[in-house]
């Protein structure tokens, strides 16, 4: 039982490794970090550059990992359906060069801002930890849902629960936002000093 | 003359198949559930039961493999489950494939899911959403250790060690 208690002691229970996790995820409720990060077209881009906006969809997402590919045209569409409304969506990838970022968006024709966090201080900022991750801000950039875009990353039409345009929808008609935190599954954020 | 038939020679045929397909592990497919009961049900035979969630397209995770590949070998108190988070369809054309070209002898799982939103933090709380991910069963405890992250040189063997040396 000594023995016992001293290895606690020695090594705590979590077997601290350094790098086992990436940085916390913003709460509920928490003020959004401020970021000004650069588009395809070197544009500098804050949520301020929206001047209608009602809120906000910061898509934390990259070009190769098999989950955010299954979500790019989900992703375009909900700008499509939801900058209307004053919901943008503001996707930053930290994980890929500023040429192939400027590359997909021009393929893709996407119509949504695509900016590059090339020193990760926003992805960091934010508690992003894999692409896709998703948060939904209101107006005031108070962050109301973190999470997955929809419960089913293989089909769009598989999916009966689709948790950003739900907190969309509660935060337009003045109502609360019923799922705030879901788990998405997602491949790891790669971070430069690690 | 070669009239070998497989009513015949069924043995024949059933090593043929072996040595193609070079005694590599099939896959089993495992619904959220049946991954449950196989974490809370590790062997008595083992120590420790080890989970870890991987894809044949996510470059951290087949880095990190060799290492569970070898702690499976030389390691025979540690059971290793290797859980693909590949896509059902892909199991035939890149799954299996990648495990016959690697020569894997672990026991591989595929994960056939499309909600996550409760399978994360039913393996672990800390558990993200990010691979790869290694969750680590003390057998005698019941005690969980959760890494997201990719293990490299000796942490692996370290991890494994401290359990064990808790364990007893």
């Amino acid at each position: 039982m000594i023995l016992r208690a001293i290895l606690f002691a020695i090594f705590g229970t979590a077997f601290f490794i350094p790098g086992i996790t990436g940085p916390n995820e913003l709460n509920i409720g928490a003020k959004a970090p401020d970021f000004s990060l650069a588009d395809v077209d070197g544009k500098m881009i804050s949520p301020n550059s929206f001047e209608d906006a009602k809120g906000y969809i910061v898509i934390f997402t990259c070009n190769d990992c098999p989950y955010a590919k299954a979500y790019q045209d989900r992703i375009a569409e909900l700008h499509n359906d939801l900058a209307p409304k004053g919901f943008p969506v503001i996707a930053i990838n930290t994980s890929d060069s500023k040429e192939s970022i400027a590359a997909r968006a021009k393929e893709k024709n996407y119509p949504f801002s695509y900016l590059h966090d090339e020193t990760q201080e926003t992805t960091r900022a934010y508690g992003a930890s894999k692409t896709p991750h998703a948060f939904v801000l209101d107006k005031n950039k108070t962050v109301v849902y973190i999470g997955a875009i929809d419960n089913n990353y293989k089909d769009a039409d598989g999916a009966d629960q689709k948790y950003i345009r739900d907190a969309v929808e509660a935060l337009l008609s003045n109502s609360e936002v019923k799922i705030t935190k879901t788990k998405a599954i997602g491949c790891t954020i790669k971070w430069k000093d690690a | 003359m070669w009239n070998i038939s497989i009513n015949k020679y069924p043995l024949f045929f059933v090593i043929l198949m072996m040595a193609t397909t070079g005694y590599a592990q099939t896959v089993e497919v495992v619904k959220e559930d049946q991954l449950y009961t196989m974490i809370d049900t590790c062997d008595d035979e083992y120590d420790i039961c080890l989970y870890n969630f991987w894809a044949t397209w996510c470059a951290p995770c087949i880095r990190e493999l060799p290492y569970f590949e070898a702690l499976n070998k030389s390691d025979k108190r540690v059971k290793v489950h290797l859980v693909s988070m590949d896509a059902v369809e892909d199991l035939h054309s890149k799954v299996q494939p990648f495990i016959r070209k690697r020569g894997m002898k672990s026991s591989v799982f595929l994960l056939d899911e499309t909600d996550f939103n409760e399978i994360i933090p039913s393996i672990s709380k800390e558990w993200t959403g990010a691979i790869p991910a290694t969750l680590i069963v003390d057998n005698k405890s019941g005690q969980k250790y959760f890494y997201e992250k990719e293990f490299k040189d000796n942490e692996l063997e370290i991890a494994i060690e401290k359990v064990l040396t808790i364990n007893n």
